[in-house]
C-alpha cells in the first residue's frame, strides 16, 4: 500500500507538470505578442510592456524560451506564488477567497446527493420495480437529460423569483443559506447518478450468494439489509461520491456564473471571458492538483473499504 | 402434538424422531413452482423424503433436478415471489415448518437445521472478516458478548481443524484457500449446534484430494456431534462411505429411494442404473464409460407420463401415457418406474 501511494504520487507529480504545460502553452503560446495575449483586448502602455519583459522573461525567444517562461512560473508556483492577475490583485489571495466558497458549495451539493440520493436509491433497490423505484427512475432520467445551463437558470427563476424560498443570487461573502439552492442544482447531477448506482447496487447485492448465507444463518431481514448487504453496496457509490467531490469543487463554473457566487470557478469563468491569462492559469494549476489529491484518496478509500482490493 | 422448536437442542434432549413417533425431519408430497414472466416453472413435484437424528441420506442426480430447492424450501430461504409452495408439508420433530409464521421459522434456522453451500467463496460475506461472520450468529442468536464469540468462534474453527484459527480469525474469506473456506462454512453451520446439517455440494467446487478431506471432516463432525446430515450430490461416487440411505431425483420427483448397499446392488429405476454406470470403476478399466443420452426435461414442459420417459431405453407406451406412482418396494426402498421390479431382477 505504502509502496501504491509513493507511485501513484509520483504519477502525480508528472500529471501535474503535464497538465500545467497544456494550460500554460494554450494560454501564452501560438500568439504572435505574448504581452497583448496576457492582457487580452486591452492596450498596454510601454511601461506595462517592459515590465511584463523582464518580468516573464520575454526576451527569451522561440521553444527554449517557452520553456524557461513555464518553469520560471512553475517555480514560483511551488514555491506557493501564483504570480498576479492581470487586474493586479494576487491571485494567491484570489483563491484564498474563493477556495472557502468554493468548498461550502461543493460539499451541500455532496450532502444533497448523500442524503436524498443514497437514501432514495437504497429503498428504490429493496423495492425494485414498485412505483417508489420506477417514479425515481423517471425523475432520476429527467435530471440527468437537463444539462447545468438549463437547469441553474429554471431554479433560479423559479425558486429564487416567482417562488421566492432562495435568494436568486449569493453575492459576496454569502452565507450557507444563499449557497442551498445553488448546492442543490449543482449536486442534482451527482444525486441522480448516486441513486441509480446505489440502487443498482443493493438490487444485486440482496440477490448474493452471502445474503441466501444470512437468511440460513437465521439473521433478520431488517440485519440482512443494514448490515451485509448495505455495507457492500455503498463500496461503489462511496468511491463515485469521493470522485464526484473533486468533479464538484471543479465543475462549479456554470453554477456559480449563473448564481453569482464569488468561488473559483466563477473567478476562472471570469478569468476565460477577460482573457485573464495568469489568472486561468493559476487557477488550473490548483484544480489540477486538487483533482489529482482527490482521486488518489478515493483510490486508497476504495481499498479500505473492500478487503479484496490491495496494492501492489 | 406439537413440540416447542425454539428449545435449545443440546445433545441431551436430541431424541431420535419427534414427540409422535415420527421422523426428525420429514418432507411430504412437497410441490414448488417459480413464476416467471416466462411461464411457470413446476421444478419440485411432490417429493417426500425424511431424515432420522444421527443418520445420513443423501440427495443425487444432475443439476437442475430440484435438490437445492428442496433444500431451500426446508431452510425457508427460497425467494418468494418467485417462488411458490403450492402444497406440501415440512415436519421437523412433528411441527410443519411452513406453518409457522416468520419470526418462529427463523429460529428454526442455523440453530435447528443448518445449511452449507457449494461455492463458500461467494456465500461467504467478502467484506467481513471470517470470525466476525461466524460469531455473528453467536452474538445475535445466543446473545453472546464479542470478545466471547470471538473465543468460540477460534474453538469452532479448530473443530473443523482450520491450522492457526487463533491468527487467522481476522483474516477475510478471498485470503483462504477454496478447502479452508468452505471449513469456514462448516464452523458457521455449527455454531449453534444444529441437530440437522444440509450440505448443498460442499466438494463441488474443490479440487480431487480436498474434496476427499472436507467429507471425512463432515462425516466425522456428524458422528461426533451426533447430527442428522442432508448430503446433496450429483456424484454418485462420493456417497458411499457416507451416506446411510439415497434419495434420487428426477425432475422434480424422487425416482428412487433405497440404502445405500440395496441401490449399488441393483438399481429399481432405469434412471438410477444409468447414473450407477455413468461412474468410473476400477474393475472396468479400459471400457468406455456410458452415460444417460439425452438432456433433463424443461420444467415448463415436463413430458406426458414418466418424465424420464425421453431418455429411458426400456420405455413403452404406458411410459408415455402414464405417469409412473411410486411403488413400494419392501422396508424404505420405493421406486418411480412402471417396470420397477424387472429393473431390479435385471430382467429389463
Ligand atoms: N429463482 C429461480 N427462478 C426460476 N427458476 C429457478 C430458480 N431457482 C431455481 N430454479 C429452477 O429450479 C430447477 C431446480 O434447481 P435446483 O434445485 O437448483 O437444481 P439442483 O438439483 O441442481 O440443485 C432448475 O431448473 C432451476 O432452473
Ligand atoms: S416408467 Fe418407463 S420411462 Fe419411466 S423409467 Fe420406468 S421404464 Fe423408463
Ligand atoms: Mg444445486
Amino acid at each position: 500500500m505504502f509502496r501504491y501511494i509513493v507511485r501513484r504520487l509520483l504519477q502525480m507529480v508528472l500529471a501535474f507538470f503535464g497538465t500545467t504545460l497544456i494550460v500554460y502553452a494554450l494560454m501564452f503560446a501560438g500568439q504572435g505578442d505574448p504581452i497583448q495575449a496576457l492582457a487580452g483586448e486591452r492596450p498596454v502602455s510601454a511601461a506595462q510592456r517592459a515590465y511584463l519583459t523582464e518580468k516573464f522573461h520575454l526576451d527569451q525567444t522561440g521553444i527554449g524560451g517557452f520553456f524557461y517562461r513555464y518553469f520560471d512560473y512553475v517555480g514560483n508556483l511551488l514555491r506557493g506564488d501564483l504570480g498576479d492577475s492581470l487586474t493586479g490583485r494576487k491571485i494567491g489571495d484570489m483563491l484564498a477567497q474563493a477556495w472557502p466558497v468554493t468548498v461550502k458549495l461543493a460539499i451541500i451539493g455532496l450532502l444533497v446527493a448523500i442524503l436524498v440520493g443514497v437514501t432514495a436509491g437504497v429503498i428504490a433497490g429493496l423495492r425494485r420495480g414498485g412505483i417508489f423505484d420506477n417514479a425515481t427512475l423517471a425523475l432520476t432520467l429527467l435530471v440527468l437529460g437537463i444539462p447545468t445551463i438549463v437547469l441553474a437558470p429554471l431554479a433560479q427563476y423559479f425558486l429564487g423569483v416567482k417562488l421566492p424560498l432562495f435568494p436568486p443570487t449569493a453575492g459576496a461573502e454569502p452565507s450557507i443559506y444563499a449557497l442551498l439552492l445553488p448546492g442543490i442544482v449543482l449536486g442534482s447531477l451527482s444525486l441522480a447518478t448516486a441513486l441509480r448506482l446505489t440502487r443498482t447496487s443493493v438490487a444485486e447485492n440482496l440477490r448474493s450468494d452471502y445474503v441466501r448465507t444470512a437468511k440460513a444463518k437465521g439473521m433478520s431481514v431488517r440485519r440482512i439489509v443494514s448490515v451485509h448487504v448495505l455495507r457492500n453496496s455503498l463500496i461503489p457509490v462511496i468511491t463515485f461520491l469521493g470522485v464526484e467531490l473533486g468533479n464538484l469543487m471543479s465543475g462549479a463554473i456554470i453554477t456559480e456564473g449563473v448564481f453569482n457566487i464569488p468561488g473559483v470557478g466563477f473567478n476562472l469563468f471570469r478569468g476565460i471571458r477577460t482573457e485573464d491569462g495568469p489568472l486561468v492559469v493559476g487557477l488550473v494549476s490548483v484544480l489540477v492538483v486538487v483533482y489529482l489529491v482527490s482521486n488518489l484518496v478515493v483510490d486508497v478509500l476504495y481499498a479500505v473499504l473492500d478487503p479484496r482490493i490491495r496494492y501492489e | 402434538m406439537s413440540v416447542n422448536v425454539n428449545e435449545r437442542s443440546g445433545l441431551a434432549d436430541r431424541r431420535p424422531a419427534g414427540d409422535d413417533g415420527g421422523h426428525l425431519l420429514e418432507v411430504r408430497d412437497l410441490f414448488v413452482e417459480f413464476r416467471t414472466r416466462d411461464g411457470v416453472a413446476k421444478v419440485i413435484n411432490g417429493v417426500s423424503y425424511h431424515l432420522d437424528a444421527g443418520e445420513t441420506l443423501a440427495v443425487l442426480g444432475e443439476s437442475g433436478s430440484g435438490k437445492s430447492v428442496t433444500a431451500q424450501a426446508i431452510m425457508g430461504i427460497l425467494d418468494m415471489p418467485p417462488a411458490v409452495i403450492p402444497s406440501g408439508q415440512i415436519l421437523y420433530r412433528g411441527t410443519d415448518l411452513l406453518k409457522l409464521p416468520e419470526e418462529e421459522r427463523r429460529k428454526v434456522r442455523g440453530k435447528q437445521i443448518s445449511m452449507i453451500f457449494q461455492d463458500a467463496l461467494s456465500a461467504l460475506n467478502p467484506v467481513f472478516p471470517v470470525g466476525w461472520q461466524i460469531g455473528e450468529m453467536l452474538r445475535l442468536r445466543e446473545g453472546l458478548s464479542r470478545a466471547q464469540a470471538k473465543r468460540r468462534a477460534i474453538e469452532l474453527m479448530e473443530l473443523v481443524k482450520i491450522p492457526a484459527a487463533r491468527q487467522r480469525i481476522g483474516d477475510y474469506p478471498h485470503q483462504f484457500s477454496g478447502g479452508m473456506r468452505q471449513r469456514v462454512m462448516i464452523a458457521m453451520s455449527l455454531a449453534l449446534d444444529p441437530a440437522v446439517l444440509i450440505a448443498d455440494e460442499p466438494t463441488t467446487a474443490l479440487d480431487v484430494t480436498v474434496q476427499a478431506q472436507i467429507m471425512d471432516l463432515l462425516g466425522e463432525l456428524r458422528r461426533d456431534l451426533n447430527m442428522a446430515m442432508i448430503l446433496i450430490t450429483h456424484d454418485l461416487g462420493v456417497v458411499a462411505d457416507v451416506a446411510d440411505r439415497i434419495a434420487v431425483m428426477y425432475a422434480g420427483r424422487i425416482v428412487e429411494h433405497a440404502d445405500v448397499h440395496s441401490l449399488y446392488e441393483a438399481p429399481a429405476h432405469p434412471y438410477t442404473k444409468g447414473l450407477l454406470e455413468s461412474i468410473p470403476r476400477l474393475d472396468l478399466k479400459g471400457q468406455r464409460l456410458t452415460t444417460i443420452k439425452g438432456l433433463p426435461p424443461n420444467l415448463m414442459r415436463i413430458p406426458s407420463g414418466c418424465p424420464f420417459h425421453l431418455r429411458c431405453p426400456y420405455a413403452r407406451q404406458e411410459c408415455v401415457d402414464v405417469v409412473p406412482a411410486v411403488r413400494s418396494l419392501g422396508g424404505d426402498r420405493t421406486s418411480a418406474c412402471h417396470f420397477a421390479q424387472e429393473v431390479i431382477d435385471g430382467r429389463l
